[in-house]
């Protein structure tokens, strides 16, 4: 096999061990918190709220949930990991050997990917509890979480590339990703609102994730499903193609 | 071949602080070289750079024939390093760490664990396997970014001051340990503040300060160059004055210690002679520092003071 694609597999498999060696902090957390969306908006307010675009609230927000999920928890992976590795040092056991900087991206994307596939398999579970999953296009929710994974999973890893300190990797989620997430139509149609903040709305690139996925799951959506897929697919090649020129440069990881 | 060739090489940090100047030194293949320097001085800078860590302003690093700024992954293939500060993933089980460290070279999962569980047992840390690195001792951690170092099997082990804070004893190992490596035909540079360890171990230095080379040449030919020695000489009985040796400066440690300075062209034995004459016995003589430790302090004294003028 060549060596370069062992020394991916062996960053694949490290990433995925830590991923399951810590599952109570990477997979017990998003369930517990989408049980919490569920019960709260999906049974207690749902119930008053009725349907939304033609589902019962509850099947309609179940897939923009384990989106939200999927995007929060790819990208935490990687920013995590990264990061640490650069605090610690330990990064220097990529950099010292012959893995090329695409390698390298590669690894972490897959790490980050890999938790994002187990955090959606655990909400889909929990949600299985509360409704009803008909996947109507199953093989188009596999790629809209993979690829959705993917983008959050590079994203994470350019902010820990820049990040000098612990707060630097807070604040993206904090105060980008979480506002972007919640108005991206994870709980409500975008029809719902004025057409002002609607054409604000379609700037928004998680509004086009959500609904990639409400899309393949019940077969409904705010946008054409093939404008989600060109935001989804257009992101992730920006985003791989920078972290790699960012590693080659040595942006953040040499001196 | 050349186990490494640096021609010019210089770094500047984005601080302004000129690290290296345009420094030139050749490693032969088998050498067991010494890079020595004050703190400060650019050796870390130089091992960073050859080991891709930190990138270079101007100048180029060659291994075993692989330019870094064309082939650097080829020369990244020869080369291991145990660098100066802990590096390890400290959540990591020691042999995650090495097996995972093979991987990122290339090498086959089953030939990885083979050759993990080789260099554990080489640096005593079998037992320890599936400890964290975080629950090892410091001289264990130092042992263990060794083995990690090994693990691809190198040309050119670079070790910047391996035995940093480990006991002695663990100290003696790993000195029989590298000369052994050394012996079968790995070229290993060191950098390290114990200068004792420079003098047992290797047989050519190179002495950095202030991002120059200021002295390179064979461990011997460097030796030669001491102007003076101070040897110490335990005596049995107590005195209270410097004893008088014609044509050598004395001074007293304690009541029992005198030391003598000996230049170049000076032998001891006239030391002995005069001191059976003043009815002084000595039980035993040491030097009082290493003697690459006086040259390195003069070498780097007198850089200092040609600076100052």
């Amino acid at each position: 096999m060549n060596s370069q694609i062992i020394s991916m597999v062996a960053l694949v498999r490290k990433e995925t061990t830590r991923v399951l060696r810590i599952w109570v902090q990477t997979l017990i957390p998003p369930g517990i918190t989408m049980s919490l969306y569920f019960i709260i908006f999906g049974t207690l307010i749902g119930r008053r709220i009725g349907e939304m675009d033609g589902y019962p609230y509850m099947e309609y927000i179940a897939p923009g949930l384990i989106m939200m999920s999927v995007i929060t928890n790819s990208y935490g992976n990687v920013v995590g990991s990264f990061f640490n590795a650069k605090i610690q040092r330990h990064i220097e056991e990529l950099l010292v050997s012959p893995m090329s900087e695409t390698s390298i991206v590669i690894g972490y994307l897959a790490g980050g990917i890999i938790r994002g596939l187990f955090v959606a398999a655990v909400v889909s579970v929990i949600a299985l509890f509360f409704t009803d999953l008909n996947i109507k296009y199953p093989v188009l929710t596999f790629v809209v979480v993979v690829m959705t994974a993917g983008v959050f999973s590079l994203a994470g890893l350019l902010n820990a590339i820049f990040a000098k300190k612990f707060d630097d990797i807070a604040v993206i989620p904090s105060f980008v990703l979480a506002p972007l997430t919640y108005l991206g139509g994870v709980f409500y149609t975008v029809s719902l609102l004025p057409d002002f903040w609607q054409t604000i709305s379609r700037f928004n690139p998680i509004l086009y994730m959500v609904n990639s996925m409400r899309y393949s799951v019940l077969g409904t959506s705010d946008i054409e499903i093939i404008d989600g897929m060109l935001m989804i697919v257009g992101f992730f090649i920006l985003l791989l193609f920078t972290s790699i020129y960012l590693l080659k440069k040595g942006i953040g990881i040499r001196d | 071949m050349k186990a490494l060739s640096i021609q010019n090489l210089s770094k500047q940090y984005k601080s302004g602080v000129q690290a290296l100047k345009a420094i030139n030194f050749e490693v032969n293949q088998g050498d067991f070289f010494a890079l020595l320097g004050p703190n400060g001085a650019g050796k870390t800078t130089a091992i960073g750079i050859i080991t891709s860590l930190v990138n270079k302003t101007s100048g180029s690093v060659i291994v075993f024939g692989h330019d870094i700024d064309h082939q650097l992954s080829l020369a990244k293939s020869c080369l291991g390093v145990v660098p100066q500060e802990v590096n390890l993933n400290l959540f990591d089980k020691c042999i995650n760490t090495l097996v995972n460290q093979a991987g990122f070279y290339g090498i086959p999962r089953i030939e990885a664990k083979k050759r993990a569980e080789e260099y554990l047992k080489q640096m005593n840390l079998w037992e320890k396997r599936n400890s964290n690195a975080r629950d090892l001792s410091g001289g264990m951690k130092r042992r263990l970014m060794v083995a990690r170092a090994l693990v691809n099997q190198p040309k050119l082990l670079l070790l910047d001051e391996p035995t940093a804070g480990v006991d002695i004893e663990t100290r003696r190992m790993m000195w029989n340990f590298l000369r052994q490596l050394n012996q079968q035909g790995t070229t290993i540079i060191l950098t390290t503040h114990y200068l004792e360890e420079a003098e047992q171990l290797c047989d050519r230095v190179a002495i950095i300060d202030e991002g120059e080379i200021i002295e390179n040449d064979s461990m011997l030919n460097v030796l030669g160059k001491l102007k003076q020695e101070v040897f110490v000489l335990n005596i049995d009985n107590p005195i209270n004055l410097p004893p008088e040796i014609p044509g050598y400066k004395t001074s007293l440690r304690s009541p029992r210690e005198i030391e003598v300075f000996v230049s170049q062209s000076q032998g001891i034995n006239n030391i002995f002679t005069e001191l059976k004459k003043l009815d002084i016995k000595v039980n035993s003589m040491r030097n009082k520092t290493s003697r690459l430790e006086e040259l390195f302090i003069e070498l780097t004294n007198h850089q200092t003071k040609e600076k100052q003028r």
